[in-house]
């Protein structure tokens, strides 16, 4: 064996006063941190394997464990970071391409933190939620240009709308990049709170048809567990062309976690890899969009909304407005903060752009071309909160997907090896003693306990506004100010700056 | 009455519910104080095949052959349906650890037996095994 330039990222900090040595973090840890020595009777440590996921710290019945940066540093570089060394070694012994979890944790701009919400003061009505109806409702697909009549009838039919109780859904992550538990406690969880989760592009285990009503199923360039059944089984089908994450690329699901019922959900066999192509194949451009599209619809006779999802790219407005004349009905735009359950670190953290300009700048493009109408807007890649999704609403989207956050009340500590396979949290694995670690009893309390509270903060924030109808906020930039931004950015986000 | 049960589908076999019984049970105010560089004796177990792991505490039979076994009287079924034990009459003769069928009763430290009391006897006043399990688990509750 050579030499291992990486010192360990973390120490394991054990209070030796307070450790009864009760053994519960070695049972716990599947990287094998912890052990016990029995000549000693003390507990010990390899922290070269701790991935600081604090499963141990979590559950330690005394607290006498803490995991700490390590101090051991590399001398003191502002050009070359340790992180960039540290890649370069990495690469050096293994010569493969750098693999990352989650979103970019890259010290970008948060667009959000940069945005200010207005509320009223004197010459307009605040509204107390508390006291008086707000709504929150929304209602996703093609909406109508005008009012028409037949006769005196005025013409009441719509094309299909997803209707959701809060404007927060659940965004796609596959069975196989997530536990069976994970998406059980999301299934459960969007079907309790009226809201919808998504399968991602893994296909429906056949358990979870139960929550079809709550389901949006995936169709990606992989069609893993597409067949028409599974079309028919959710409320919406999803044509997903990208991901913040991984802009441009495909995904792969290694053969090791393809187990029997991955395998017969993805309808591949068991052990192999699972490689989504980067293109879908049969589309090269919008035309042939149009023809997946209709596809689909022709498939579940015209009775589901399509949702086409894309990573937000440079030229985001100019595809967005191509794929409002497609005939979707909403359309999907994930930010370069999204998470993964596994992507190349390069593509990860230096592909796509922050959702909140591409978000502004496709609302804009889409009402200056009048086509606005003939979809909804869904926008997520790390909505962090009730205010940000307030905030994006005001920028024009019609809802907002959530996943990180999700998987953050399941447990989930963003300790981002995801692609490992051994998640502590029972998430992102598939070995059974680690799946079963997330009870979804729990798992769906805790996230209906999340979306409660984000509903109850959207609905004060919109009171605040005087406005009482999450409809009346849709693209209401006037309820938003800048602080801290250039005219450039001000004037893609169509803001004014704070003070203005 | 409400029982203790176990689900072992959840039940992860860390082996909380041990060391919060025994705290519980110890009387002490910290974890610390009570548990550290000492043998613990708690009234649940866990079971672990290495597969299959739960936990396992005194079911309160509704005819409890431990109480019947008693030489000394010290087992007793209360009107509450919780059978408890008391230590002082206990003379370790350990009949009662013989006749279960659950291995719900041990021997505990000075030689009297233990057994599960639901936490009613201690300053818990509920289950603390079930109030400490990180995965529902352990449910305290009344089944048909």
């Amino acid at each position: 064996m050579g030499i291992d330039f990486i010192y360990p990222e973390f120490e394991v900090k054990r209070d030796r006063e307070r450790c009864i040595a009760c053994r519960v973090c070695e049972r716990q840890c599947a990287n094998c941190v912890h052990s016990y020595d029995e000549e000693s009777g003390l507990m010990l440590s390899d922290e070269s394997q701790c991935v600081d996921c604090h499963r141990c710290v979590s559950l330690c019945p005394t607290r006498a464990l803490k995991i700490v940066k390590s101090d051991c540093a590399l001398r003191e570089n502002a050009n070359w970071t340790t992180d960039a060394i540290n890649e370069i070694y990495k690469q050096a012994s293994s010569g493969g391409v750098l693999l990352s979890s989650m979103g970019n944790p890259k010290p970008m701009p948060v667009y959000w933190d940069r945005i200010l919400i207005n509320a009223s003061q004197v010459t307009n009505p605040s509204i107390d939620p508390l006291r008086e109806p707000m709504e929150t409702r929304v209602f996703l697909g093609k909406k109508p240009d005008r009012i028409k009549r037949e006769g005196d009838e005025l013409c009441c039919e719509l094309t299909p709308q997803l209707e959701l109780s809060m404007p927060v859904m659940f965004s796609a992550m596959s069975y196989g990049s997530i536990s069976y538990n994970a998406h059980k406690s999301l299934a459960i969880a969007a079907s309790k709170l009226g809201i919808l989760y998504n399968t991602g592009e893994g296909g429906l285990h056949e358990d979870f048809y139960a929550y079809g009503a709550n389901t949006i199923v995936q169709v990606a360039s992989g069609r893993f567990g597409v067949h028409e059944k599974y079309l028919e089984a959710g409320a919406a089908v999803e044509i997903k062309m990208g991901q913040g994450a991984k802009p441009g690329i495909g995904g792969h699901l290694p053969g090791t976690k393809i187990g029997s019922d991955i395998s017969r959900t993805r309808m591949i066999p068991e052990g192999s890899d699972a490689i989504s192509p980067a293109p879908h194949h049969d589309i090269y451009s919008i035309e042939d969009l149009r023809q997946l599209v209709y596809s689909i619809k022709e498939t579940t006779g015209y009775r589901k909304p399509v949702i086409v999802k894309v990573a937000a790219v440079h030229n985001i407005a100019a595809i967005t407005s191509g794929i409002a004349r497609s005939g979707a009905d909403i359309i999907a735009i994930d930010g370069f903060r999204g998470g993964t359950g596994a992507a190349p670190t390069r593509i990860r953290d230096n592909v796509g752009i922050p959702i909140e300009l591409a978000l502004a700048s496709v609302d804009t493009r889409l009402r200056e071309e009048g086509i606005r109408n003939n979809v909804s807007l869904v926008v997520g890649g790390s909505i962090h909160s009730s205010a940000d999704v307030i905030k994006a609403i005001a920028l024009g989207a019609d809802a907002c997907y959530i996943a990180t956050a999700a998987l953050l009340a399941l447990g989930c500590h963003l300790c981002r090896t995801c692609q490992t396979g051994n998640c502590n949290w029972g998430i992102a694995t598939q070995r059974p003693e680690l799946v079963k670690r997330l009870n979804p009893d729990i798992g769906s309390e805790r996230l209906i306990n999340l979306m409660t509270a984000w509903n109850h903060e959207i609905k004060e924030l919109m009171g605040g506004m005087g406005i009482n109808s999450i409809e009346a906020l849709r693209g209401n930039r006037l309820m938003l100010r800048g602080v801290g931004l250039n005219g450039k950015e001000l004037e893609i986000l169509g803001i004014s700056h704070a003070g203005e | 009455m409400k029982r203790v049960f176990v689900d072992e589908q959840w039940c992860l076999g860390c082996h909380l519910c041990e060391y919060n019984c025994a705290y519980a049970n110890s009387g002490a105010d910290s974890m610390v104080k009570a548990l550290k560089d000492r043998q613990i004796f708690p009234r649940v177990r866990v079971e672990d095949t290495g597969k299959i792991t739960f936990a396992l505490s005194c079911r309160h039979c509704s005819d409890p052959i431990c109480v019947k076994g008693c030489i000394s009287g010290a087992l007793s079924k209360g009107t509450d349906g919780a059978v408890r034990i008391d230590r002082d009459k206990c003379v370790g003769c350990f009949t009662c650890i013989l006749l279960c069928p659950y291995g719900a009763v041990m021997a505990g430290e000075g030689g009297a037996a233990i057994k599960c009391e639901l936490c009613l006897e201690n300053a818990c006043g509920a289950p603390a095994c079930v109030a400490g399990c990180p995965n529902r688990a352990l449910v305290y509750e009344e089944r048909g």
